[in-house]
């Protein structure tokens, strides 16, 4: 597969390493009231669609980026790369 | 001496003449020709046996698609079995072997399982090697492996070498045809980088084997002019010889290039063939089609092929596969080839069609009919036509042309789920579904068969592939006549009529697979083996396909096509592995030390991929245990020193440094002073143990955390992870620097008096306690850090230097060690230390550990929020009997302690269900005389000074041990500190 | 001054070289390297100090050339300098005093082994090795890519046959046993 980095453009997909679901960015923060309970939801329960997916995956052949990567788990059709810092900065990760 | 069936002409190069032998004759060919070609020019038409039933075979195709002219091509380590006469090229001293026979060719003495027939069709396997399932082992596989199977391996390690490659390019073309030039032509003279490849080591396809001009040229001319064009331009790679194997994901294809195949050996220092991988933006597929044959009775004798095979070989290779040849057709191409054949001087027995609007010749007799019969034991001697009319003629012929019709060559269309559609007006599926991201299909693989809509297509396939503007280059005038077939796929009650040459597979099969209940054609395939064998079934799924229909009383588009993967043609283990065998297999790293370990005689130990000392073998010493313990009892005494280099280093530097650290080790960091190391767990989020290692503060805002060697990796990974992931905004910033400095762990009471005559300033026990660190110098002024850390528990220094002093400083060291016997020391002694000090390493943070398993439970901090720390509290993993690290000694100190074994109650019952913990670590302690280890019990902290019973069935272990502290060696720690 | 003596990545007293009809691969001994990274809220400050230094920022994916080295950019906010050695061998510590608490610096020197390809085979051999587009690459491309399992950084240098790979230099034989042998396999 090739993966469009955001800043590097099209790269084989031999040069990252998978990681998972990109909700893994969304760590429960226990200072904020996180129980075990949302941390066994976020460590324990994923969705494994036939479908769109959002992965993280790691340029580490690379520029050493984490990427969030929207991809068809059917067609390896790719609709969108970004990197996950933005994506944590968006979903509120900022300190 | 001329053989008998060579013709003028064609693109042999007869004035150079190429010995070679197969079966141990020898026999002359030309350069241009193939081993077949050369083979029927010299009459040879039987080349092989069947796969089932050891019938005579010859060749089918000209081309790679080949089912049955496999043959072992060279000898000794370079044989290679399953090889493809008809795309192997002839050079001088091939050698070459017909292959799965027992006996010799003619007389193959497993023939006889052709008279058992009857017993051997579809699910014969299935059926009859039920009971007893011993059987199947010890007798009939044997036998079967005996008698079917193909070619025979050497046995020997492959003597060349095979390279991997990259290229990229805006447009690749698959195939060297008309439509594949003509794009090319388009595409390269637009200034495009473009790659045109073709399995064919002279390009231009049908235009080889035909007699159709191209303007005032010759197809073969035109082709030529054409390759010698593109070849001089820069923007474009011409690769004859080279097979598009695969289309994956996002224009990634693998190509195949033999660089050397059509050489008795590689030259010197070059690769056998190349793996490439290209990237391209667009494709065009231009693989052309392949002729498919008709089923009848007995249609597999040698002397039987497509008839577009006996028209390459007359009009390419100027051979006539026999002076006298019939042809089957239901087709207009069918004329065509007995009329090409007809002007080399061939005899043409006649031209039998099934259709009563045939063309007809003042050259031949064309016949309305079919053949529903051969003879000939050893190749074709006469074919039996049924006419029309009812009336029987015996056609007196050694070769007779099969042409059932042209298939699309969609292979390459299906790689990622494209599926072919139905064309009527063809009677053949064309390109079809979801076709690769970016391939375009142009020429006969896209159903346009005439020459002059293969020479457009590909023009209007690459101006619209690249986007180009304004006309298409002049194409010359060439031959547009349009298709004229009558379906028609076997003659009606026909039995041992071959579908699949290679697999052995029949008329007779389908229709028992059909009686037996299989209607999918996945099914149908699986079970007769129906295009299953290596050349996937390119010659016979149609035919399988069209029975199958008809005896369901479905239209072939609703029976549906089996689905063409990856790779196109067979393709070597070698050229997959590349340069990765043997000591290559992957890359070595050397330690700082590597040279003088060497000259020292170190035994080394492959560690991930880093080369250690395990350890450092003296004069006298017979066993690596005696080395060992020599290396573990002088450090103790006095002093060793030992390459720790390989420990994976990570800078962590910036304003958020120490809150980082919180973040990713259980226990606390925020406090730790300037110049101390402290050390650290790391843990998963579900709470169980990652790795460890030590973070020195060496500033404010600069720490230099150390990872196990072989985490080292995916802790970087996981600490990048936290840092852009979980706290964006950090200000932290990482970078590996494993490499970058050679460290030396110097250990023992006297280690401080050898660092003392190395470093520059102060390092006694009170300027630079135990877990201090800094950056220093060393022998006047070299850049370095020292860390007192210790793993063996003794008085102990880390010192880093840069990596290319590296080999100088060990020198150093041992120099300044001299006096007091210092002693290097390898990663056995490293672990005999570690484990008499009670210290877990890799084989206790097993992936199944919890802090508090380690003992280490109260490090986990609740002051802070740590990856881990929240599961770390679950209940599941904080049971009050829970696995603690043990140390665990035999009560009889002859007895050994191995790692694996599992403790029971001294008096319990031994079996799972009573297993009370495990042994991880194991070794012999020279300091105490006896074996020691590491393990994990239950409820281990409340049961040191107990008596248990080790074992372990599968070894026979059963000792008598007892429970006592990890630590073996000076509990209080008072080495370390001194 | 202290005695002790460096060796190079492939352990010799002197950088290797080794010629073939069309490539020459030339360990490079000679290049002292240093990380720096960008202190979050001061890249101001940081790609200023770097702009004085080499002339321009490198961009992505791209270097500045002087000679030897001069800096690329290796990921987000983050460089590799390089600088002779021989006048350059504190290279780490003259960066930190030049750019304070502005950026992160890390010694790289002995992280990396440093080969030089020149001639025209350049391109064929870079073909066997990794996956850059090494004919459209462009004096000052780099690329970070894997050679036989190995992370490398792969720079175009200013003439049009010369690449520099820089690898990791404790697999520097490994390395170099690739590049012989695709050498010897373009030949």
């Amino acid at each position: 597969m090739i993966i469009d980095h955001p800043l590097l453009g099209p790269r084989d997909s031999a040069e990252f390493t998978y990681k998972g679901d990109a909700r893994l960015i969304d760590r429960p923060d226990p200072e904020k009231g996180a129980t075990a309970h949302d941390f066994y939801d976020y460590g324990y329960l994923r969705d494994n669609p036939a479908g769109w997916h959002e992965e993280l995956w790691f340029h580490e052949a690379g520029d050493r980026s984490w990427l969030v990567v929207t991809r068809n788990t059917l067609t390896h059709e790719i609709s969108k790369v970004e990197l996950a810092r933005d994506v944590a900065r968006s979903r509120g990760r900022s300190k | 001496m001329t053989p008998k069936n060579r013709l003028d002409g064609g693109q042999i190069d007869p004035a150079i003449t190429h010995e070679f032998r197969f079966d141990g004759k020898s026999y002359t060919g030309h350069a241009g020709d193939t081993l077949a070609s050369a083979l029927l020019a010299n009459g040879v038409r039987l080349m092989g046996r069947s796969f089932k039933y050891h019938r005579p075979r010859g060749v089918l195709t000209a081309g790679s698609e080949e089912p049955n002219a496999l043959v072992e091509l060279r000898s000794g380590a370079r044989q290679e079995p399953n090889t493809r006469a008809t795309t192997a090229e002839l050079f001088d001293g091939l050698v070459a072997k017909s292959q799965n026979r027992i006996g010799s060719l003619r007389f193959d003495l497993m023939a006889v399982n052709d008279r058992f027939s009857n017993f051997l069709t579809a699910g014969f396997y299935y059926k009859t090697f039920m009971w007893p399932a011993a059987f199947w082992e010890k007798i009939y596989e044997p036998i079967i492996r005996k008698a079917a199977g193909l070619g025979s391996l050497s046995l020997l390690d492959d003597p060349d070498v095979y390279d991997k490659g990259f290229l990229h390019c805006d447009l690749l073309i698959v195939g060297a045809g008309p439509a594949g030039l003509s794009a090319a032509l388009t595409a390269g003279r637009s200034g495009a980088d473009v790659i045109i490849a073709d399995e064919d080591f002279r390009m231009g396809g049908r235009l080889n084997s035909e007699t159709f001009s191209l303007g005032d040229q010759s197809g073969a001319d035109w082709a030529a002019a054409t390759v010698a064009e593109l070849a001089a331009l820069p923007n474009v790679r011409v690769m004859n010889r080279t097979t598009i194997i695969g289309a994956f994901d996002h224009g990634i294809y693998g190509a195949v290039e033999r660089v050397s195949d059509h050489l008795p050996t590689p030259l010197d220092g070059k690769p056998r063939q190349v793996l490439w991988r290209i990237y391209t933006k667009q494709t065009i597929l231009a693989a052309g089609a392949i002729e498919r044959p008709i089923a009848f009775e007995n249609n597999d004798r040698p002397g039987i092929m497509l008839a577009s095979a006996l028209r390459t070989y007359a009009n390419r290779y100027a051979v006539a596969a026999d002076r006298r040849v019939a042809i089957f057709t239901n087709n207009d191409d069918g004329h065509r080839t007995a009329a090409d054949l007809h002007a080399k001087g061939i005899k043409i027995a006649a031209v039998v069609d099934v259709r009563a609007d045939a063309p007809r010749s003042h050259d031949f007799e064309v016949l309305h009919g079919q053949v529903i019969d051969t003879k000939g034991r050893h190749g074709l001697t006469f074919a039996e036509v049924r006419l029309e009319s009812g009336d029987m003629r015996t056609l007196e012929c050694g070769a007779l042309g099969m042409a059932g019709g042209w298939n699309p060559n969609v292979h390459l269309t299906c790689h990622q789920r494209g599926r072919p559609a139905w064309n009527d007006a063809l009677a053949a599926f064309v390109p079809g579904g979801v076709l690769p991201v970016g391939m375009t299909v142009a020429g006969a693989a896209n159903g346009d068969m005439s020459t002059a809509g293969a020479l457009r297509g590909g023009a209007e396939a690459a101006k619209r592939a690249l986007g180009l503007k304004g006309k298409l280059p002049t194409l010359p005038e060439a031959e547009d006549a349009p298709v004229n077939i009558t379906p028609f796929w076997y003659v009606e009650g026909c039995s041992r009529a071959w579908l699949d040459q290679q697999n052995d597979v029949t008329v007779k099969d389908v229709k028992l697979s059909h009686q037996e209940g299989y209607r999918s054609v996945e099914h149908l395939k699986r079970y007769t083996t129906l295009g299953m064998a290596t050349d996937q079934g390119k010659t016979s799924n149609m035919g399988g396909l069209a029975i199958m229909a008809e005896l369901a009383g479905k239209s072939i588009p609703e029976v549906g096509t089996t689905i063409f993967r990856p790779p196109y043609t067979p393709t070597s283990i070698g050229v997959l592995g590349g340069r990765a065998r043997g000591q290559a297999f992957h890359p070595k790293r050397l330690t700082p030390s590597h040279t003088w370990a060497t000259e020292q005689g170190a035994i080394f130990v492959e560690v991930g991929n880093w080369l250690r000392a395990q350890w450092f073998p003296r004069a006298g010493e017979t066993t690596w245990r005696e080395s060992v313990d020599r290396e573990v009892l002088a450090t103790r005494k006095s002093v060793g020193v030992c390459d720790v280099t390989t420990l994976g280093k990570v800078d962590v530097q910036g304003t958020d440094a120490a809150e980082f650290l919180n973040k990713i080790y259980c226990n606390g960091f925020a406090k730790l002073a300037v110049g101390r190391t402290r050390y650290g767990l790391m843990l998963r989020e579900d709470g169980i143990a990652m790795d460890d290692g030590t973070a020195a503060r060496l500033a404010d805002d600069h720490f230099v955390v150390t990872t196990t060697t072989a985490n080292a990796l995916s802790v970087y990974r996981h600490m990048e992870f936290v840092r852009q992931c979980l706290y964006p905004d950090m200000d932290v910033q990482l970078i590996s620097t494993t490499e970058a400095w050679a460290q030396y762990a110097v250990a023992g009471p006297n280690s401080r008096k050898v660092l003392e005559k190395l470093v520059d300033g102060d390092i006694s026990n009170e300027a630079f306690p135990f877990m201090a660190c800094a950056n220093i110098t060393v022998c006047g002024g070299l850049r370095a850090r020292l860390f007192r850390i210790s793993f063996s528990g003794e008085l102990a220094y880390e010192i880093a230097v840069p990596t290319a002093y590296g080999d100088a400083l060990i020198r150093k060291i041992m120099e300044a060690g001299a006096e007091y016997d210092i002693t290097a020391y390898g990663t056995e002694a490293l672990g005999v230390m570690r484990i008499e000090k009670g210290h877990a390493a890799g084989n206790e943070l097993n992936g199944t550990t919890t802090a508090a398993n380690l003992g280490m439970g109260r490090m986990v901090s609740k002051a802070k929020d740590s990856i881990g720390s929240v599961l770390s509290e679950r209940e599941g993993l904080n049971r009050a009997d829970d696995l603690r690290q043990v140390g665990i000694k035999p009560v009889d100190p002859a007895d050994p302690v191995p790692a694996g074994a599992h403790l029971m109650k001294a008096d319990g019952p031994v079996d799972a269900a009573h297993d009370q913990g495990y042994v991880t670590s194991a070794c012999y302690s020279p300091n105490l005389g006896h074996s020691i280890a590491l393990g994990f019990l239950k409820d281990g902290a409340n049961r040191l000074g107990e008596r248990m019973r080790l074992v372990s069935p599968l070894t026979g272990v059963n000792v008598d041990v007892e429970i006592v502290s990890a630590h073996f060696i000076d509990p209080e720690g008072e080495r370390l500190r001194a | 001054m202290h005695d002790l003596k460096t060796v190079t990545a492939l352990g010799g007293t002197t950088p290797r070289v080794d010629t073939f009809a069309r490539v020459t691969i030339a360990e490079n001994d000679g290049v002292a390297l240093a990380s720096v990274a960008a202190r979050m809220g001061h890249e101001k400050t940081c790609h200023a100090a770097l702009e004085k230094l080499l002339g321009a920022v490198p961009a992505v994916g791209r270097a500045v050339l002087h000679d030897p080295e001069a800096g690329f950019w290796m990921g987000p906010d983050q460089w590799m300098l390089g600088a002779p050695r021989a006048t350059h061998e504190l290279l780490a510590d003259q960066l930190t005093a030049l750019l304070g608490k502005a950026a992160s610096v890390t010694e790289q020197t002995g992280a990396w082994v440093v080969f030089d390809i020149t001639g025209p085979g350049m391109a064929d051999l870079s073909e066997r090795l990794c996956n850059v587009p090494i004919r459209r690459m462009q004096a000052g491309d780099v690329q970070r890519t894997v050679i036989h399992h190995m992370g490398c950084f792969v720079i175009r240098r200013q003439a049009e046959d010369h690449i520099r790979i820089l690898g990791p230099r404790a697999s520097a034989g490994s390395l170099h046993h690739a590049l012989v042998e695709a050498a010897q396999s373009i030949a």
